[in-house]
């Protein structure tokens, strides 16, 4: 161990090893491109499944106290769990696969999706609420179209903060193979320390990050027309 | 089922707690690696904070300072840090969850601070209390809870993201968990799964039970569902 690590050490400083490098990029490109194919295809999975599983559970929730309690309290406890161990734990029934990865994430990204639909349809003013049962809806249209729409912004917010910290998540799925962009920055370190391909990775998954979160700014704003004006 | 069975008897084994690199001795690594990357986020991110509530100043820079920080992976920061000339190994490790633990101990702060009720400071004013004994008299005691809710957030992360530090040749109690998948011993990596969750679930009961005592006045668990509705917190990993 003392041996090799000295002599990777002696290694890098004999060669060249600089933090960029575009060639790396360009000559490894179908690798890059397909690691980033798996990291949007866990990202995009995860965070889709946690909302299917997130907004009837947020809705369960919401019905009582005795049922918010459990939920707020296990979702805690889930986040808590650190990812690796999270990893750790599915792994030996799933194999190293990239089902392991996804479980993994979809628990983590259903915890905060799940907290913030139940903020969102808890804060729903109570008179609204009244005003649109006056006017004759039932609990199906006025979950549709009064509740949801003005839960939007809270779910929103809970959907960046989900496929945000999901990009930054794939990464650890390394421990089986499969981490998306993560491949790459591992792949470099125990390539000899090759930094090139370790930053490559790094940038791409912030880059990958800001442009989800851009996205779902975006997706955010033509949803919600009437709260433009307010928020500049 | 068996292979709960496997983690308990590795859990079991005395040898694996006691020997040179064994859980012990991981455990420590862990602990101290956490506890020096907490208390420099402290240092750093404490008195900033508490600063820029005070002078309710900067509140597009914490918020963007938390959304930046979701963004990196922990996994790419701790690699980074790895191959500057700092080399691999326990400093490269605490820098990079101190990075980490800075935004979270930061924003509580900062909303904490900046949250306070105008009337009380303008009492406290009125009453004659210098800026240092309004930030530390009036001020401080009510941003308590949420202080502590960042500090609980960062050393939570810290916690859990420290096993992270065993993917790229660290130390601390991932190792036990990386070990295992390479051997293809998921009895091992199921006990490492254990400890470090227990870890975690530990270290966030201990804090919740800290800042509650801290907190002055009518005591109440600061809970994080009241606080995500309220506050941008960030949500640790």
């Amino acid at each position: 161990m003392l041996s090799a690590s000295s002599g990777a050490v002696v290694a890098a400083e004999a060669a060249p090893n600089p933090w960029f490098d575009w060639s790396y990029v360009t000559d490894n490109s179908g690798t890059i491109l397909d690691h980033l194919a798996e990291h949007v295809r866990l990202t995009v999975a995860a965070v889709v499944l946690g909302v299917v599983i997130a907004l009837p559970l947020a809705v369960l929730a919401r019905r009582g106290r005795w049922l918010a309690g459990p939920v707020l309290g296990l979702s805690t406890v889930v986040y808590t769990i650190p990812s690796l161990a999270m990893f750790a734990f599915v792994a030996p029934y799933t194999g190293l696969s990239e089902t392991t990865v996804l479980v993994g994430l979809v628990l983590y990204s259903l915890v905060i999706l799940v907290r913030n639909f139940l903020a969102g349809l808890q804060a729903v003013p109570a008179d609204v609420k009244e005003a649109a049962r006056g006017m004759g809806y039932g609990g199906v249209r006025l979950f549709w179209q009064v509740e949801v729409p003005l839960a939007l912004p809270s779910f929103m917010a809970g959907l960046r903060i989900a496929t945000v910290s999901t990009v930054a998540l794939v990464t650890v799925g390394v421990i089986v193979g499969h981490g998306g962009l993560g491949q790459l920055i591992t792949g470099g370190f125990n390539a000899n320390f090759y930094r090139a391909e370790i930053v490559t990775g790094a940038v791409g998954c912030v880059l990958l990050a800001l442009l989800a979160d851009l996205l779902l700014a975006g997706a955010e704003r033509a949803l919600t027309p009437w709260s433009r004006r307010v928020r500049s | 089922m068996n292979l709960l069975q496997d983690a308990l008897l590795w859990l079991n084994d005395p040898f694996n707690w006691t020997r040179p690199d064994g859980v012990l001795d991981l455990l420590r690594q862990h602990l101290r690696i956490s506890a020096l990357a907490v208390l420099a986020a402290l240092v750093v991110g404490l008195p900033i904070g508490a600063l820029l509530g005070h002078l309710g100043r900067g509140g597009g820079f914490t918020v963007a300072l938390s959304n930046v920080s979701r963004a990196v992976p922990t996994l790419a920061l701790l690699t980074i840090f790895a191959v500057t000339p700092i080399g691999f190994g326990p400093t490269a490790t605490t820098i990079a969850l101190a990075v980490f633990a800075v935004p979270p101990v930061l924003t509580n702060a900062y909303v904490g601070f900046r949250g306070v009720d105008r009337d009380v400071v303008e009492a406290a004013r009125a009453m004659g209390m210098t800026g240092r004994q309004l930030l530390l008299r009036a001020e401080l005691p009510l941003a308590t809870p949420l202080v502590m809710t960042g500090i609980r957030t960062a050393a939570v992360q810290v916690v859990a993201t420290a096993t992270l530090a065993a993917l790229v040749a660290g130390g601390g109690l991932g190792r036990i968990i990386t070990l295992g998948f390479r051997q293809q011993d998921y009895g091992a990596v199921l006990a490492g799964a254990l400890l470090v969750a227990a870890l975690a679930l530990l270290t966030e009961g201990v804090l919740a039970a800290a800042s509650w005592a801290l907190t002055p006045g009518a005591k109440r668990l600061p809970r994080r569902s009241s606080m995500a509705a309220a506050v941008p917190v960030p949500v640790p990993d």
